[in-house]
């Protein structure tokens, strides 16, 4: 186990470093100017910022500085926030991304078996059909509508009610999370759905499942333990990629509902060229989604006990 | 194996559903724990926003929302309008606007002055708000830190009327030079380059706001990156700053004017760019102020809000590309454009935004000439439509570029709707009425900077904010000198007049070579005038006392207060 262990996070090291180098080459050939901005400047102020910035040195040499600097947990300073370091805005803001993506996380895993569940308990009866328009819905739909109409039905629903049920925007409290949450959640929610029905439907016709009915094992007992045990395996597989995923992707979600997260820095960095921004976030979220990769195979063999860790 | 996800329905166990149901609401039961516990870490940091009213009297405090976060608010840095914005209510310069844009005493108490400089007495009753005494060295320090080659200021430009600061901010000469000297504490001398009529506006400025220096070095290279990196000389301060999530201003007690300070505090509970979640919060009750653009604007009608209008100062035009390797060069092709050219068409007919007003000079309505506005005493050109003129133009044109058929003019343009509109209307009007094909080359921000600088275009939607009140601030925006000519226009002519409206301390003398300016840019068709913009947007009336500025602190809380009472 522990072998195994440290195996897969000398792999993810690894793999951090492909991202970082590969980014770090890629965003110095981005079209744009990351030093230009409304007013012009001189040539000489140019040369003083490019200096300031490391960005007169060759590329190679620029990597090489970037990831000395790196491997000692220093990201540098951001472009476009002058005057604060990337490993602050890191500090400051993931923690609220996190908390998004775990209840996001949350409310898609669980609903995501639930609806899944109950889909395949019901099969081709109305609360399947129902549930499945609604996953279909849920897929096809993206992110902003969600977000926008989400945020319309606070707004109508605190007028209506004369007093604040939920807040429109804004963080801090759990009335701030929950309506962003679940909107971030849904589209996660809905392709776990699918995904948890088509489990569950092939469990039901393995032998396992006709052994243990041939044995007179109670019908609650089957979809409980041997049922909805197994076919959650799969549900546990994407959920690792889906975390990053989540946390990641809260750029729509964190800009309607103005909160405070990593995602808006993540997305904006590309646009405004800030290389420092770029990098950190980039290699950041790479280790993370690295890190949750190698957890989740790790809870695979708490979950399934065929599994073994070597 | 059958295809196991279709077939018939079977019979449903329904002790296996009561298991789920079991489930469902451990994982409900879960789930509640887990909001209470991320509730609870939440409460611990800082970003919490409070959950308060657009307008509480109980605490003498309006709600608003910032649109953007600011960079940093290191004044020798700062460049863009929310930090203007910020550094305004916080900060004070020499001078500052006054409620009706007449320049009123600041940190200065009396000034003498005469064409090659002067001398500035500062208040002693200045301070800090932590204590300190505001003197002429922090202006002094303000100053030198901008043009620093280090420091790489944006807006090291301004300060250039002052003596040795061009060759300072150009690593010639040593800081020390600078023509600006602290005599004592509260005398600041002040030496010109040469004359400069408009110095005193440029004095309520960002960029010339005083600095402390012992504070400023004991920040270690943070000054103006958090609310506790800051001292504060205005009549407020940044007392929280959760980037990225709300910032609070609350009134300084420190502050020389602090009777004239009305609200106890201004709350920027909220930073939001999205448009209509900013819209939601004002319709709730949240904030007091909401920006309106044309995809909401029909909302805030129908649910009748007072809509109001303010003229944003700002002018936009089409920049052409004067380069000789581009056909644009070519002042008879520029000339068919200029004549099928209206303003008036894009503003009603495809931005349709209330408060835009058509354009006809690059020098906009509100400034001041001699006496009144400039443009009251100097109407400048008109735009006359001629469709005939304009293809005889291009015909010219076409034989002067020695080619069969004009290759398609590459139209710069951003990435909003706004820009959308008009690079669209732009492409069908050419088109139309010249039969001009239009390559619209839509980028975002950094990209659109970095072609129209490398001069990779023919034609681009510009714009142009003013900095201080003078007709300079338009002036010298195409002489061939200015960085911020992108178009590389030049004409020995202009730069001439621009010249002597630097220069001269005679007002007419000056008005009349800006009107000559005017005339040329027209002539010769260096740009094509669009609009003026005109922001719209939906306040709160039980906030009073709001100045409204097109140059300057927009908008202006420093003096507002609330009322129950919301007639006007």
């Amino acid at each position: 186990m522990t072998r195994y262990v440290l195996w897969r996070l000398l792999q993810g090291v690894i793999t951090v470093w492909f991202i970082a180098t590969v980014t770090f080459f890629v965003m110095h050939n981005l079209p744009g100017d990351p030093l230009a901005d409304d007013k012009a400047v001189s040539e000489k102020i140019r040369a003083n910022l490019e200096e300031k910035l490391g960005l007169d040195k060759p590329v190679v040499e620029q990597y090489f500085i970037y990831m000395r600097n790196m491997v000692q947990g220093d990201f540098g300073l951001s472009f476009v926030h002058e005057n604060r370091r990337v490993n602050e805005i890191i500090r400051d803001h993931f923690p609220v991304s996190a908390i998004l993506g775990i209840l996001a996380i949350v409310i898609a895993g669980f609903g995501g078996i639930l609806w899944g569940a109950l889909t395949a308990l019901y099969r081709n009866r109305w609360p399947d059909i129902v549930i499945i328009l609604l996953v279909i819905l849920g897929i096809s739909v993206p992110s902003f509508v969600f977000a926008t109409v989400g945020q319309l039905v606070l707004v109508t629903m605190n007028n209506l009610a004369g007093f604040e049920v939920l807040p429109v925007a804004g963080w801090g409290t759990v009335a701030h999370m929950l309506i962003p949450a679940l909107v971030l959640g849904l589209g996660t929610m809905a392709f776990l759905t699918r995904l948890m029905r088509t489990s569950m439907l092939e469990i039901v016709s393995s032998d396992f499942v006709r052994t243990a009915k041939a044995k007179g094992v109670p019908m609650a007992q089957i979809f409980s333990r041997h049922q909805l045990r197994n076919a959650v395996l799969p549900v546990v597989t994407v959920l690792g990629p889906s975390i990053a995923g989540i946390t990641t992707g809260g750029f729509v979600v964190e800009n309607v509902f103005g909160i405070p997260g990593l995602g808006r820095y993540f997305v904006l960095a590309v646009q405004q060229n800030d290389y420092g921004v770029i990098m950190g976030t980039t290699v950041f979220y790479g280790a993370f989604l690295v890190l949750m990769v190698i957890l989740v195979d790790i809870l695979y063999a708490v979950i399934d006990p065929r599994v073994r860790l070597e | 194996m059958t295809d196991i996800t279709q077939g018939t329905a079977a019979p449903v166990s329904v002790s296996s559903a009561w298991q789920l149901a079991k489930y469902g609401l451990v994982g409900l039961l879960f789930f509640v724990l887990l909001l209470a516990l991320l509730g609870w870490v939440t409460s611990y940091s800082a970003a919490g926003t409070r959950s308060t009213q657009a307008v509480d009297f109980a605490t003498n405090t309006i709600t608003l929302a910032l649109s953007t976060e600011p960079p940093q608010l290191d004044s020798t840095r700062a460049t863009d309008m929310v930090s203007g914005m910020l550094l305004g209510h916080t900060m004070e310069g020499l001078l500052r606007y006054g409620p009706d844009n007449e320049l009123v005493p600041g940190m200065a108490e009396s000034w003498d002055v005469d064409e090659n400089g002067g001398t500035f007495h500062l208040r002693t009753d200045a301070l800090w708000s932590n204590g300190t005494p505001v003197t002429a060295h922090d202006f002094v320090f303000a100053w030198q830190t901008a043009l620093n080659p280090d420091t790489a200021s944006q807006y090291a430009f301004i300060l250039f009327p002052i003596k040795n600061a061009t060759g300072i901010n150009e690593g010639e000469i040593d800081p020390g030079e600078l023509g600006a000297k602290a005599i004592d504490d509260h005398t600041l001398e002040i030496e010109l380059e040469q004359p400069t009529a408009y110095f005193l506006k440029l004095l309520a400025f960002p960029t010339y706001y005083p600095i402390n220096e012992e504070f400023y070095s004991s920040t270690d290279g943070g000054y103006g990156a958090e609310a506790h990196t800051l001292i504060y000389n205005g009549p407020f301060k940044i007392t929280k700053w959760v980037h990225d999530a709300s910032l609070r201003l609350e009134k300084n007690e420190l502050y020389w004017n602090r009777d004239q300070t009305k609200l106890d505090a201004i709350d920027y509970a909220y930073i939001l760019s999205d448009a209509n979640a900013t819209l939601n919060l004002f319709a709730t009750n949240k904030i007091v102020y909401a920006g309106l653009n044309s995809e909401n604007l029909d909302r805030a009608l129908r649910n009748r809000w007072h809509i109001k209008q303010h003229n944003d100062g700002s002018v936009f035009f089409l920049e052409i590309n004067h380069r000789p390797d581009r056909i644009t060069s070519n002042y008879n092709l520029r000339r068919a454009l200029q004549l099928v050219h209206n303003p008036s068409e894009l503003v009603y007919k495809v931005l349709k935004l209330p408060g835009n007003l058509p354009g006809e000079s690059i020098f906009p309505v509100w400034l001041n000439g001699v006496e009144g506005r400039f443009r009251d005493e100097f109407p400048g050109p008109k735009y006359i439509i001629n469709e005939e003129k304009a293809r005889e133009h291009l015909a010219m044109a076409i034989e002067e570029l020695g080619v069969d058929e004009l290759p398609p003019l590459v139209l710069l343009s951003g990435d909003n709707p706004v820009s959308n509109k008009q690079s669209e209307y732009y492409q069908r009007l050419w088109k139309e009425k010249l039969g001009i094909e239009v390559k619209i080359d839509k980028q975002i921000f950094k990209l659109r900077l970095e072609k129209m600088t490398t001069g990779d275009f023919d034609i681009v939607a510009a714009g142009w904010g003013p900095d201080y009140h003078d007709v300079m601030t338009f002036g010298d925006l195409f002489a061939s000198w200015n960085l911020n000519n992108r178009g590389r226009y030049a004409n020995e002519e202009v730069d001439r007049h621009v010249a002597i409206a630097q220069s001269s301390s005679d007002p007419v003398e000056r008005m009349e070579a800006m009107d000559r300016v005017q005339q040329l840019l027209h002539e010769d068709v260096a740009i094509l005038v669009q609009y003026e913009r005109g922001s719209v947007y939906v306040s709160d009336d039980r906030v009073k006392g709001v100045t409204r500025r097109a140059v300057g602190l927009d908008p202006d809380y420093t003096r507002a207060y609330i009322t129950r009472d919301s007639e006007d």
